[in-house]
């Protein structure tokens, strides 16, 4: 008897609108634990918010977020605290605190969550710091004063610092030089490795999605319209994926110029 | 025939329609009621907000650090604009006192009207609207350009509740600061008043301060330090919830940051004929 496994994150039924139209139309899409998934798709297709939706930063208008089988919508302000210091999340822009030194980004959550002495915290930042290849040396400069690549770098930092159990990746390569994006998709697919975590990434990036996916999904009109072993991507006859891969302009998705 | 030709023609030539009519009466009652709806849907959204600030304000867990930090950007830098607002103040109702008195010769009394008008209001709303303007913007354009960037997003994913860490720090620094700023503002508004007596007007300086000094009563300044804790209730409030539902980029935070300087300002003015009504009453 095949053994059930539950999956680490599961979006069941998920429909999301904003003012305009439907972002999310029942989303169906679930990972199972220490598999690193990338969800691909065009501009406006709802990548972002099914993400912000499973962190709960965005409520779903239907449908359920599972961790652990838990719907995370039903959780108390304690145990929704307890539910973050597991994830760990890159933002698009790196959304490093201007205000704060590379070291108090890295520390903010031991810092201010967990209650860490500075020191100590400073001392586990720069430990951090090393993981992600960057020196010592960038610990108290400002966010300003550094570069995308290495913003991306200090944001991912930022986010394995808690030793999470999932980790999401919005967009970990854009506005990056090919060589940038390269070593930051490396240093991406080594942290999954090395931590054993889940991961959630969503990118247009192909080059990225091929190196950083076990699996891949793709997104399109709110909903999966492929899903396949990532090997699978130069493969698959699905038209979406075909169109997408082969950056045609004709084809089932329609170009939003 | 002419029905016949407007609806040939479309809607945009010749008059409208007869059947219209009942619609274009009703149009300024419509648009009153729309207008109704969007004030009272605004109004008790910056209610829910005031109640999420004011609970995070009020209970642990306190960011001291932040509350400092704030401490000294609300209050120990406005120091010189209250300062030199202040000080002209004073200076400029000195001289209109003087004049304006000097028509049914009570010139005379001008120390004293000095130092209630600027203990009771002019202090507290000067001081209040230079904040409104230096402070309130600055809170505004700051969260709102880290809610464009995700800051805001990704100090939740921080387990950090961005109601205690970013906004209750502000709303207690700037009810903490205000009233103090408001004291240095008596101070020196009267200062102002007694520079343009004893200099341009040739009275006694100690003639001046003895008059200010018997006259004034406790409550004349106490009043004036309540307006402010309130004014800096409203100021730091107006800030923090315009920066924080800023949308659209830059355009967003370039507007939330007019917003918030506009609303605190009538809210200040507002606020201050309330509270000058309840307090003439005791």
């Amino acid at each position: 008897m095949a053994e059930v496994i539950v999956p680490k994150l599961e979006w069941r039924d998920v429909s999301k609108r904003f003012d305009g139209p439907q972002v999310l139309a029942g989303l169906d899409l679930a990972v199972a634990p220490g598999r690193s998934l990338v969800i691909i798709g065009g501009s406006g297709q709802g990548k972002s918010v099914a993400i912000k939706i499973a962190l709960g930063l965005i409520p779903a208008d239907s449908g359920q977020v599972l961790i652990d089988g838990v719907d995370v919508a039903g959780l108390s302000a304690q145990d929704h605290a307890q539910f973050f210091a597991r994830v760990g999340m890159l933002f698009q822009g790196g959304a490093l605190f201007d205000s704060l030194s590379v070291w108090e980004n890295i520390a903010f959550r031991l810092i201010n969550a967990e209650r860490m002495p500075r020191r100590e915290a400073k001392a586990r930042a720069l430990e951090v710091l090393g993981l992600v290849r960057l020196g010592s040396h960038v610990a108290d400069l400002y966010p300003s004063e550094l570069s995308g690549g290495m913003q991306k770098r200090v944001g991912l930092a930022r986010a394995i610092i808690g030793n999470p159990e999932i980790l999401f990746f919005d967009e970990p390569t854009t506005g990056l030089d090919p060589i940038t994006a390269s070593a930051i998709n490396a240093l991406i697919r080594d942290r999954v490795s090395s931590l054993g975590c889940t991961a959630v990434s969503i990118t247009h990036d192909l080059a990225s999605a091929r190196t950083i996916a076990d699996e891949i999904a793709m997104l399109h009109q709110g909903r999966i319209v492929w899903r396949g072993d990532a090997h699978e991507l130069d493969t698959t006859d699905n038209p979406h994926i075909r169109q997408f891969v082969d950056g045609r302009a004709d084809g089932p998705i329609n170009a939003d110029v | 025939m002419v029905a016949s030709a407007q609806v040939v023609d479309g809607p945009d030539s010749g008059p409208p329609a007869p059947a219209a009519w009942p619609d274009r009466l009703l149009s300024p009652f419509t648009a009153i009621g729309a207008g109704s709806i969007v004030a009272a849907a605004s109004i008790g959204r910056v209610a829910l907000f005031a109640a999420r600030a004011l609970r995070a304000a009020l209970t642990p867990r306190w960011y001291f650090g932040q509350i400092l930090r704030q401490l000294y950007a609300i209050g120990f830098l406005s120091l010189p604009v209250v300062g030199m607002t202040a000080v002209f103040t004073g200076a400029a109702l000195a001289l209109n006192i003087w004049t304006g008195g000097s028509r049914f010769n009570a010139e005379e009394a001008m120390p004293q009207i000095v130092a209630i008008g600027i203990t009771r209001e002019l202090g507290p709303v000067m001081a209040a609207l230079m904040l409104a303007g230096r402070v309130s913007a600055a809170i505004a354009s700051e969260i709102g350009a880290m809610k464009a960037t995700e800051q805001i997003d990704a100090m939740v994913t921080l387990s950090t509740d961005p109601y205690r860490y970013l906004i209750a720090p502000r709303l207690l620094a700037a009810v903490i600061m205000l009233p103090l700023l408001t004291l240095l503002a008596d101070i020196i508004g009267i200062g102002g008043g007694w520079l343009v007596g004893v200099r341009v007007l040739d009275m006694s300086p100690t003639i001046y301060i003895q008059n200010t000094w018997d006259f004034l009563q406790n409550w004349d300044v106490e009043s004036g330090l309540v307006k402010a804790a309130v004014f800096g209730f409203i100021v730091a409030l107006m800030g923090c919830y315009n920066g924080i539902t800023a949308k659209g980029g830059a355009r967003g935070v370039g507007r939330a940051t007019t917003q918030a300087v506009v609303s605190s300002a009538i809210l200040i003015l507002a606020a201050d004929y309330l509270l000058t009504s309840l307090f003439t009453r005791i």
